[in-house]
């Protein structure tokens, strides 16, 4: 029985999977407080989408993956901004075409470019398959990104909060703005590996979304949201060996599943809380007047 | 550091904003103000009231002219912390997950390190401010749980945290109560006595003349500008509004026994309710409720 479950950890790639799964939740999950806060959850959908085209150019002309998927995930960002901001178009809708013109392109040119990618490797990932380095590269970025934010914490979420005090105060918002969506394009670029593309969006928007449910206070919802990332990441590696089933899946499945969880259960902003706020509510009303009709 | 001493001043000379939609929200707007100084800005909504205030806070830049605060431009003076915004209620999230006790820190963050961690000074000042707007035993809760009074009084502390000479209000009155709005209205007076310029954005004109001491007419460009007495007038108005301002003629009303001067109510947006001398209801439209004038002459002759 034990030696079942232990199993996945004498397996090198197992370990691996997991450490770089839990160090691309812990970043995930830190920003995706801001994105929840700031209303950004469709961007970091556009970008993901965004820097397929930027992996095939790069693969082809022989840059670094990341490099080009950084550069066309910004690209998405700053062209939508443009867009948005010299016509009459509102920025979701002009995100929605932005994007997925850009995936588009990415698909097409996939096709045309003879290369060893591996375009479900892309949308999905590929976390029980890195090669020697990844996990290296993938925690000093991790780790590099998440210090940042870290440290610049409390202006960025000031920026969130209240733009005209930021400005106010003599803080650049135009230099946060672009901090924090190259903070989002560097994260989907090392969480590519882990979950893909596609994948990446949710552990963008769920964790985040998780803590806000379960706490009025940001210090406490940076933590809530990295422990229900890593967790679902730990956990999530460690399912999918049993399973049989597509690592990032599970993942994102779990995290779901805690979204869920907090959803139903959250003690002052879940639905159960709400349902016996209301009930409460009616009890407390004097029996004359509920009886009167 | 310590600005206290020397004189405050705005001055806004031939500012012209647009947006890059290449709609021009501003035009050749002028005026200037001393501390200490209570400053309505009266405008409609679309008028460039907003666009004068980020102007002023520096998030726009105009496309011709200058603001000057201090005799500075509004870079340099913001990095000086000498202007404090207090938003409108609705363009804050009131949902965010930040205690009353973090807004009011954020007015320190201009003083504070790059981690912004404040320090025992900072935190002195928050209480300070904080107990000056009557809020201190609030400081734990998440902001939307408070009532809009006490949100309001909440960003106000926030500005008086800063410490800034030149402050903002946006719409302060909407979805206050009357002591909140008492209360502001003492706070703002003692600013003005240490010497602040206080300007405020409102659409509620009844409330002008009751704390401001200067006003600034805006309908795209600066109508007219300078001290209540001389510009608050109802040709200044009139031109301000155009239309848009509904009239209660009381000569026109239901309104009896006036002695043929006319006396004229305005609001903007919103009609006036006015109630005679016996506490009755009053109409604008003498001639529509004949029947009611009526009733009220034959009241009168049974006393």
């Amino acid at each position: 029985m034990i030696t079942t479950l232990l199993e996945p950890f004498q397996f090198p790639f197992m370990v691996d999977a997991m450490i770089v799964g839990i160090a691309v939740g812990a970043v995930c999950s830190v920003l995706s407080c801001y994105l929840v806060l700031k209303g950004w959850s469709l961007m970091g959908d556009a970008i993901s989408h965004a820097v397929l085209p930027g992996i095939v150019i790069a693969h082809a002309i022989g840059l670094p993956l990341a490099l080009g998927a950084f550069a066309s995930g910004l690209f998405c960002a700053v062209a939508t901004g443009y867009i948005k901001a010299n016509s009459r178009v509102k920025e979701d809708t002009v995100m929605g075409v932005v994007f997925t013109g850009l995936f588009a392109f990415g698909l097409v040119i996939f096709t045309k470019v003879k290369s060893d990618l591996h375009l479900d490797h892309i949308l999905f990932g590929n976390i029980l398959g890195l090669a020697p380095g990844d996990l290296r590269d993938t925690l000093i970025v991790a780790g590099f990104t998440l210090g940042v934010i870290l440290f610049l914490r409390r202006d960025l979420l000031l920026y969130c909060f209240d733009p005209g005090h930021a400005r106010t105060i003599g803080l650049s918002t135009a230099f946060l703005h672009y901090l924090l969506l190259s903070f989002l394009a560097v994260t989907i670029v090392v969480s590519l590996k882990a979950v893909g593309i596609i994948l990446v969006i949710a552990m963008l928007v769920t964790p985040g979304c998780i803590a806000y449910l379960l706490t009025d206070r940001f210090n406490l919802m940076l933590l809530i949201a990295a422990a229900s990332a890593m967790g679902s990441s730990f956990f999530g590696v460690y399912l999918s060996f049993f399973i049989n089933a597509s690592t990032g899946a599970c993942i994102v499945l779990l995290q779901a599943a805690v979204f869920l969880a907090a959803l139903v259960f959250a003690p002052k902003h879940g639905l159960w809380a709400a349902r016996r706020q209301r009930r409460l509510v009616s009890t407390e009303t004097p029996a004359k007047e509920r009886g009167s009709f | 550091m310590n600005p206290v001493s020397t004189e405050m001043s705005v001055c806004v000379s031939d500012v012209t904003a647009s947006y890059p939609n290449g709609n021009v929200a501003l035009r050749a707007a002028s005026f200037a103000l001393e501390g200490g100084a209570i400053c309505a800005l009266v405008g409609v909504n679309g008028s460039g009231k907003s666009t004068l205030f980020k102007a002023i806070m520096g998030l726009l830049k105009p496309t011709a002219g200058t603001v000057t605060i201090a005799g500075r431009p509004v870079k340099a003076a913001l990095k000086e912390n000498l202007v404090a915004y207090v938003p409108q209620s609705e363009e804050v999230d009131w949902s965010f997950p930040v205690s009353v006790w973090d807004v009011v820190l954020m007015g320190r963050y201009g003083y504070m390190n790059f981690m912004r961690t404040p320090r025992a000074e900072d935190r002195r000042i928050a209480e300070e401010s904080l107990v000056r707007v009557g809020m201190l035993e609030f400081r734990e809760r998440q902001i939307g749980e408070l009532s809009g009074g006490q949100r309001k009084r909440v960003f106000l502390a926030r500005a008086l945290a800063q410490r800034g000479r030149v402050i903002l209000l946006d719409e302060p009155f909407t979805g206050v109560d009357v002591n909140t709005e008492t209360a502001i209205i003492a706070l703002l007076r003692e600013l003005r006595a240490a010497g602040h310029i206080i300007l405020v954005s409102t659409h509620n004109l009844g409330s002008v003349p009751e704390f401001c001491d200067h006003v600034v007419l805006i309908n795209r460009t600066v109508l007219a500008a300078g001290p209540i007495a001389e510009v608050f007038t109802e040709e200044n108005l009139q031109r301000t509004f155009g239309g848009a301002l509904r009239h209660f003629r009381f000569d026109e009303s239901t309104v009896q026994n006036h002695d043929g001067r006319a006396v004229t109510l305005l609001t903007d947006d919103e009609r006036p309710l006015v109630f005679g001398k016996g506490g009755h209801v009053e109409y604008s439209k003498r001639a529509e409720h004949a029947e009611i004038l009526k009733k009220r002459t034959e009241r009168e002759g049974d006393d």
